[in-house]
């Protein structure tokens, strides 16, 4: 950071420059904004850093690509908008980062202190309105708290449960003078006396886990996000292996544990695999890592893994026993409580505790597999492309370690289920909230933290269109992201829920086939437009996407609207009564 | 609030002792949280601590509306929140002020009065033709006395809800807000 070494205790500045400076110190290489009246004194010391400023269309994209750019680097995305419109533009990323604990660190202009609840021009109650979608947020009212707060909001986004934390910056407190102090690790701790996160989970519950682990018969890992946010792949491995025990992995935990070990039985729930489902439901012991016990994985709760006994790891205390009263609650870090359940498993091991014997339920759950693999039936000669024929083209032509971001709908539960995911932080989507539009700049925020890398979103038509405007930021700003775009002109995934649950009574879903014309607006857009209405066309589109590295990419890919998800447990159901593809249905009772 | 029970006067309630860092909206972040999460209060009462920096926040909870457990979590997770310890009532001293004007003609003022003189209440101003009497005491005991003035006609009545504080003998101490069995209750400092 070049300004790092200029700096010295007591030097006056403003508040503006001390904000920048705080940043710089913060490692901060990014940041996702749009300028405007009330954060105006911020972007002129923005001049003078190394900061690269990426300037978007609209504040939502900022949040988002702060988003993309934390959930591949581990590191906070930094987004910084105005006041007023801006600030509230910013809501849905927060909440989206709140759902899915994403490390954010939000900054808003506000109207000068002396204008505060006055109505004034752009203003409005940031910090009210944020303060249910952030995990915590912060009014500076003087110059001289900015570096603290910047470094509280740092803290706390990035250590315990990750969330977002939102600094509310008056224009006068950027303008005034103030005094500069960069505060110790000890004072920011003594700031935040109520900030006390667990790290180490409770020995005698460690053992508990263990001895448990090893007497269950039908045991599941069910690993959500909180592994890969505690960055806990490498030893989930040596656990999984070291105990045979099969792994599942959520919608946020995708890659976290690679869909090509002969453990993984991929993504568990509403649309999960049949295996995943399959297997938590009739599971003894459900050792839940990082997760949450969504809906969405749980399906009808009082049905949900009847026999299960529970050990739930989780950093956040609030999460053990919100949903399923746990039998071995351990609060800590991930990483370490796994890794500590590892050592006290060996050393049960070594000391001539044996593991009961998991091979039947290994067996069992191999026949589900073969019984009920991922499926989807061939388009017909002439017919729409099958959207999933068009993803498993993308994967199979993709580099390693390509990231993935998706939308909401039907198009991202096709890229979780079809795409393999072998490393982790290569998966970037709105598991929580379920943001239409998160793809396109989710993705431009992840190649922004990787450039090195492959950046795919893969996105519906429904979804395109609320955030398509970033695609003229990537334009501008030469971050070549590719777009593969499943536009089946449907919103397809509520389309699929009234063929299903509506008697087929469609209902405000159809979008427009060609309005727009995606390869037009692309192109108008600063990007690649390739349309691709035939099977023959697929392969050549996705060669000639992955060959263009100098700007962003959109495939439109024209795909059949009567295509659903499967597997899929309806909405108020048990996991039981999941709904096969229909070509499985034949072999439905072997479920039971 | 329920109907029967708006003070939360009897089994279905627990008392949050909730210290906080005296900042600007940290009230609201409380009270947003209950009411994003549907948890019920009863009361609410709050001040400064015996440290300026510091606010005690004094909340009567329904138990009926969520699990006590997972409001303490919920609560802990503000960072603006320092400690939370729950209240037995059983080992606590509860105390809250009631205020009232009744009205009182030459037929009901000597009923009144003696009402007021049984619970060692007081009369705060004379008007014309209504009393307002205050009595501080524990909440059980203000409940029996808005009930024995609700036979005379009440013009205004307000109550500041509970404050309590742990009991000073041999028995008191504060109970861990967290269930037993979850092994890290290390981070929540009690008693």
């Amino acid at each position: 950071m070049n300004t790092e070494n200029q700096i010295s205790e007591g030097q006056i500045m403003t508040g503006a420059q001390a904000l920048i400076h705080a940043l710089e110190l913060e490692d901060v290489d990014t940041v996702f904004g749009l300028p405007g009246g009330c954060i105006l004194p911020a972007y002129d010391p923005l001049l003078e850093s190394s900061i690269r400023h990426v300037l978007v269309r609209h504040e939502q994209g900022a949040g988002h690509m702060a988003e993309g750019y934390a959930h591949v680097s581990g590191r906070p995305g930094v987004a910084m908008v105005t006041s007023g419109p801006a600030a509230t533009n910013l809501v849905t990323p927060l909440m989206d980062a709140y759902m899915d604990s994403i490390p954010m660190v939000a900054i808003t202009g506000q109207v000068g202190t002396g204008a505060i609840g006055s109505d004034a021009f752009q203003e409005c109650d940031t910090v009210g309105i944020t303060r249910s979608c952030t995990k915590h947020n912060e009014l500076v009212m003087s110059a001289d708290d900015i570096p603290l707060a910047i470094r509280q909001a740092f803290h706390i986004a990035t250590t315990g449960r990750p969330g977002p934390v939102l600094v509310d910056l008056p224009k006068d407190v950027l303008q005034n003078q103030m005094s500069w102090h960069w505060p110790t690790d000890e004072e920011v701790a003594a700031s935040l006396p109520g900030y006390r996160p667990t790290s180490k989970g409770h020995p005698r519950m460690v053992a508990e886990a263990a001895r448990m682990i090893l007497e269950a018969e039908r045991p599941v890992l069910y690993v959500g996000g909180g592994m890969l946010k505690a960055r806990a792949a490498e030893v989930l491995m040596e656990l999984a292996e070291l105990t045979q025990i099969p792994v599942v992995t959520t919608l946020m935990a995708r890659g976290v544990f690679p869909d090509n070990h002969p453990l993984c039985l991929g993504m568990p729930g509403m649309h999960g695999t049949i295996a995943a489902t399959t297997a938590m439901q009739r599971a003894d012991l459900l050792i839940a890592l990082g997760a949450r016990f969504d809906d969405r994985i749980t399906g009808r709760l009082d049905g949900f893994a009847p026999d299960a006994r529970v050990i739930h790891v989780d950093v956040d205390p609030a999460e053990q026993g919100k949903v399923r009263r746990p039998d071995v609650p351990i609060v800590g870090d991930c990483r370490l409580v796994t890794t500590d359940i590892v050592a006290s498993l060996r050393s049960l091991l070594d000391g001539g505790t044996t593991q009961a014997d998991v091979g039947p339920w290994r067996s069992q759950i191999s026949g589900w597999q073969e019984v009920f693999p991922l499926t989807y039936d061939a388009a017909e000669p002439g017919g729409a492309l099958k959207p999933q024929y068009c993803l498993e083209r993308l994967r199979d032509s993709a580099a390693p370690g390509t990231i993935v971001a998706s939308g909401v709908g039907q198009h991202q539960m096709w890229a979780s289920l079809h795409w393999h995911f072998n490393e982790p932080y290569t998966w970037v989507n709105s598991g929580g909230l379920g943001t239409m539009g998160f793809a396109i700049p989710a993705a431009i925020g992840a190649k922004m933290a990787r450039p090195d890398a492959m950046v795919w979103a893969v996105d519906g038509d429904g979804c395109f269109q609320m955030t398509a405007q970033e695609l003229v930021t990537a334009a501008v700003e030469r971050i070549p992201v590719k777009i593969a775009l499943l536009n089946n002109s449907y919103l397809g995934m509520v389309r699929q829920w009234q063929e299903m649950f509506y008697d087929e009574r469609y209902s405000e879903v159809y979008l427009s086939v060609d309005t727009p014309d995606y390869v037009k607006w692309a192109e108008s857009m600063g990007c690649v437009g390739i349309r691709v209405e035939s099977p023959e066309e697929v392969q050549p589109a996705i060669d000639k996407a992955n060959s263009i590295n100098d700007r962003p990419v959109v495939v439109e890919f024209r795909t059949d609207a009567s295509e659903k998800v499967f597997p899929m447990v309806p909405a108020g159901c048990t996991n039981d009564d999941v709904i096969v593809h229909p070509s499985q249905q034949d072999q439905r009772a072997q479920l039971g | 609030m329920t109907a029967i029970n708006p003070h939360g006067s009897s089994l279905n309630h627990a008392i949050l002792s909730v210290l906080v860092q005296n900042r600007p909206g940290v009230l609201a972040r409380v009270s947003s949280l209950f009411a994003r999460r549907g948890y019920n209060i009863f009361s609410l009462a709050v001040a400064p601590a015996e440290d300026d920096a510091q606010s005690r926040i004094t909340i009567v909870v329904d138990l009926e509306s969520a699990p006590l457990e997972q409001m303490v979590k919920q609560l802990f997770k503000l960072v603006d929140v320092v400690k939370i310890s729950e209240l037995d009532p059983r080992r606590s001293i509860e105390r809250e002020l009631l205020l009232a004007t009744v009205r009182a003609g030459s037929s009901e003022r000597s009923q009144i009065v003696e009402l007021v003189n049984i619970f060692e209440a007081k009369i705060l101003a004379v008007g014309g033709d209504a009393l307002t009497v205050s009595l501080e005491g524990h909440p059980d005991k203000l409940d029996d006395f808005e009930e024995l003035l609700g036979g005379y006609s009440i013009v205004e009545l307000q109550r500041t809800g509970r404050v309590a504080l742990p009991k000073l003998d041999r028995a008191a101490r504060l109970r861990a807000a967290t269930t037993p069995g979850n092994g890290n209750d290390n981070q929540r400092k009690v008693g």
